[in-house]
């Protein structure tokens, strides 16, 4: 009975949220629909990271070379054929490549796929490798990725990037992504696929004597991040218009690092939320880069690159003084929240005078 | 049958040039290597800012000899000292608070405090690269025997020779050097055996700095463009270079650094066509050894306990 209500009650947010999306769609600026569009893509690309780094353990930092297979291919295959000898000014295109067309959901997934069998890949030697080691070797492998990518001039036009990619500026399409790997994702984190990610964080040892094939796990886990990596980097792409190595810098995968943990390492409605904040407060946080001028003196401090200083103190300050984030590894559910209703201060006390 | 024409078809100047080189960035390598294996050593964690401590140290020489005008000698002087403090002072605040929080928090970290130096120094010094500044003394090309190297290229290895004879005296005839090794080899027990662990791990941490400072300024002198990512490659194949010697011995990393910087140098001399992948290189020989000596080539051999 209570199942039956949560579904209804989850059903009904996800229809409320389309319609949000539905409504951002059509009545708000493009800025605002850009944010938007932003913090859904973030979420996705979070909730991947997650899956390795939050719920399986494996520390891997190569999600933006993953972002960058999934965005090449939708500005390879993308791209109206005529406009390609355009874009590709400098060399011309392979003539093995030069003709396919696919329409945007085919290119999302083909890149979601062949990031997957790149992950396959690199996976099979790196995944026997520890906590560390394994951050490091993905971290190097993201940039490899990149630097295949500005070497292979005939297929990714090298270091010019592609340009005129047909832009995608419609929400409800990412909205529909967006939710759709949500739930792919908290169904697999509950199921026996789930549970094993788990026990493979919390002892890989006990796990392994439990039966649980961990090197079979830890490549799934990292294949199905990879894979919707490479979704969400195919919709970065599409939704920036144009493609260039230097959009996928290993940098890039900080942003999500600051995602999952400012949510919680382990927790997918904490990812969700952490995605929105950092979205949002990288996007607030603009105005720092911009001269400010107080009372007529122009702040010297507000200059370009301040922004981002702000926001690795942030991932600093997080980690050390809040290292569980907002969720932990606790998920949002209906029956806390109604708690919550009926009685907003009680639930805190209740709470803490269970931890005690 | 490519490999060996390539060979043939160079010439013994150009091959004892290119072995220079190899052997100069090998070195680089290698002073930088020994900073990451003697903190992963002690407290089992990559020092992600290692490398852009690498980068801060060749600013601070740029500010001291070009921006201020100081004698480069003293300069240096002052690098390896500022440099030194700025280790320790990173130790203190981001590594010191979670020596107790499990091991994920702390490589983010460590993570934060990499990217925290990097764009601090993006703001500060400007994204655009600025020139070591030109140390004519070092700088020079000497030809010897028909082969033209650059002074610095002769130097580097010399001087890190010299920093690893002192080194591996501090680490194994000092008093300092046994605390190190007793920390390495069992934390818990060192504290009961009344070694102050902070501060031994603040000494390995000015240690490794002082060598990433000598390091920096010899890549600045070899290596002249600084940027804010300065560190980032160099850093990371130089924790590959500890890992491949087998990480916590720092004769270890020394062959590691030789190892890469070598096989980096002589593989762009004989395949010219593959130059563009030349930072690939390091992660694939990872892989490589880590595939059939899990600890690397000096590394004891251990067993996981439960």
């Amino acid at each position: 009975m209570a199942n039956k209500k949560n579904l209804i009650l989850t059903i009904l947010l996800l229809i409320g949220c389309f319609a949000l999306a539905w409504y951002v769609n059509f009545e708000t600026d493009s800025y605002i629909r850009r944010v938007v569009n932003l913090c859904m893509v973030y979420a996705i690309i979070g909730l991947s990271m997650n899956l390795t780094n939050g719920f399986t353990g494996q520390f891997s930092l190569g999600q933006a070379g993953f972002m960058a297979i999934g965005a090449y291919v939708v500005g390879i295959f993308t791209v109206p054929v005529a406009l390609r000898p355009a874009v590709f000014y400098a060399a011309p295109m392979n003539p093995l490549i030069a003709d396919i067309y696919m329409p945007l959901w085919l290119a999302l997934i083909v890149g979601g796929l062949l990031a997957a069998l790149v992950a396959f890949l690199i996976g099979t030697p790196v995944l026997r490798l520890r906590g560390d080691y394994l951050a490091v070797a993905t971290l190097g492998f993201s940039e490899i990725i990149r630097i295949v990518i500005t070497n292979a001039q005939t297929i990714t036009n090298g270091a010019l990037g592609i340009k005129d990619i047909p832009p995608l500026n419609d929400v409800r399409y990412i909205f529909v992504f967006t939710a759709v790997i949500f739930i792919f994702i908290t169904a697999l984190i509950n199921s026996s696929y789930g549970r094993a990610f788990k026990a493979i964080r919390e002892d890989e040892i006990a796990a392994e004597a439990m039966g649980i094939d961990l090197f079979k796990h830890k490549c799934l886990a990292f294949m199905i991040s990879a894979f919707f990596a490479g979704i969400g980097g195919g919709l970065y792409g599409a939704l920036l218009g144009t493609v260039d190595p230097k959009n996928f810098l290993f940098t890039l995968t900080y942003n999500f690092l600051l995602i999952i943990v400012l949510g919680g390492m382990g927790s997918i409605t904490g990812s969700m939320i952490g995605a929105v904040l950092v979205t949002a407060g990288l996007e607030f946080l603009r105005v720092f880069d911009e001269p400010l001028d107080l009372f007529g003196m122009a702040i010297p401090l507000f200059r370009p690159g301040f922004r981002m200083v702000i926001f690795s103190v942030l991932l600093m300050v997080l980690v050390l003084f809040w290292r569980h984030g907002i969720m932990g590894t606790r998920e949002f559910t209906w029956d806390k929240f109604i708690a919550f209703c009926k009685n907003p201060f009680g639930f805190f006390g209740r709470k803490g005078a269970r931890k005690a | 049958m490519e490999f060996f024409q390539a060979i043939f078809n160079m010439s013994a100047a150009s091959f004892a040039q290119h072995m220079v080189n190899g052997i100069s960035l090998g070195s680089l390598y290698a002073m930088i290597a020994i900073g990451y294996t003697m903190v992963y050593g002690i407290l089992l964690m990559i020092n992600f800012a290692h490398g852009d401590i690498v980068m801060m140290a060749c600013y601070f020489a740029f500010f001291g000899i070009t921006v201020f005008q100081i004698p480069w000698y003293l300069t240096f002087v002052g690098v390896i000292i500022a440099t030194a403090l700025l280790g320790v002072v990173i130790e203190r605040t981001a590594y010191r608070p979670l020596r107790d929080a499990p091991k994920n928090s702390v490589l983010i970290s460590a993570i934060g405090a990499s990217f925290l130096l990097e764009n601090l120094a993006n703001y500060l010094f400007s994204g655009r690269p600025l020139r070591f500044p030109n140390i004519e003394l070092l700088s020079q090309n000497i030809a010897i025997a028909g082969v033209q190297v650059q002074a610095i290229s002769l130097v580097i290895p010399v001087v890190t020779m010299l920093c690893l004879v002192v080194l591996l005296h501090i680490v194994n005839h000092t008093k300092i050097g046994m605390s190190m090794r007793a920390v390495s080899k069992d934390y818990e027990i060192a504290r009961v055996m009344g070694i102050n662990i902070d501060n031994v791990i603040s000494i390995t941490f000015a240690i490794g700095s002082i060598l990433a400072a000598i390091g920096a300024i010899m890549w600045g002198i070899r290596y002249p463009g600084i940027t804010p990512l300065l560190g980032v490659m160099p850093g990371l194949k130089c924790f590959i270079a500890a890992v491949i010697g087998g990480i916590g011995n720092i004769k270890g990393a020394v062959l590691g650094g030789f190892i890469l910087g070598l096989g980096e140098i002589l593989i762009v001399a004989f395949f010219p066509q593959l130059s563009g992948y030349r930072d690939a290189f390091a992660f694939i020989v990872l892989i490589i050894i880590l595939f059939y000596k899990p600890t690397g080539l000096l590394g004891e051999k251990t067993t996981e306990k439960v």
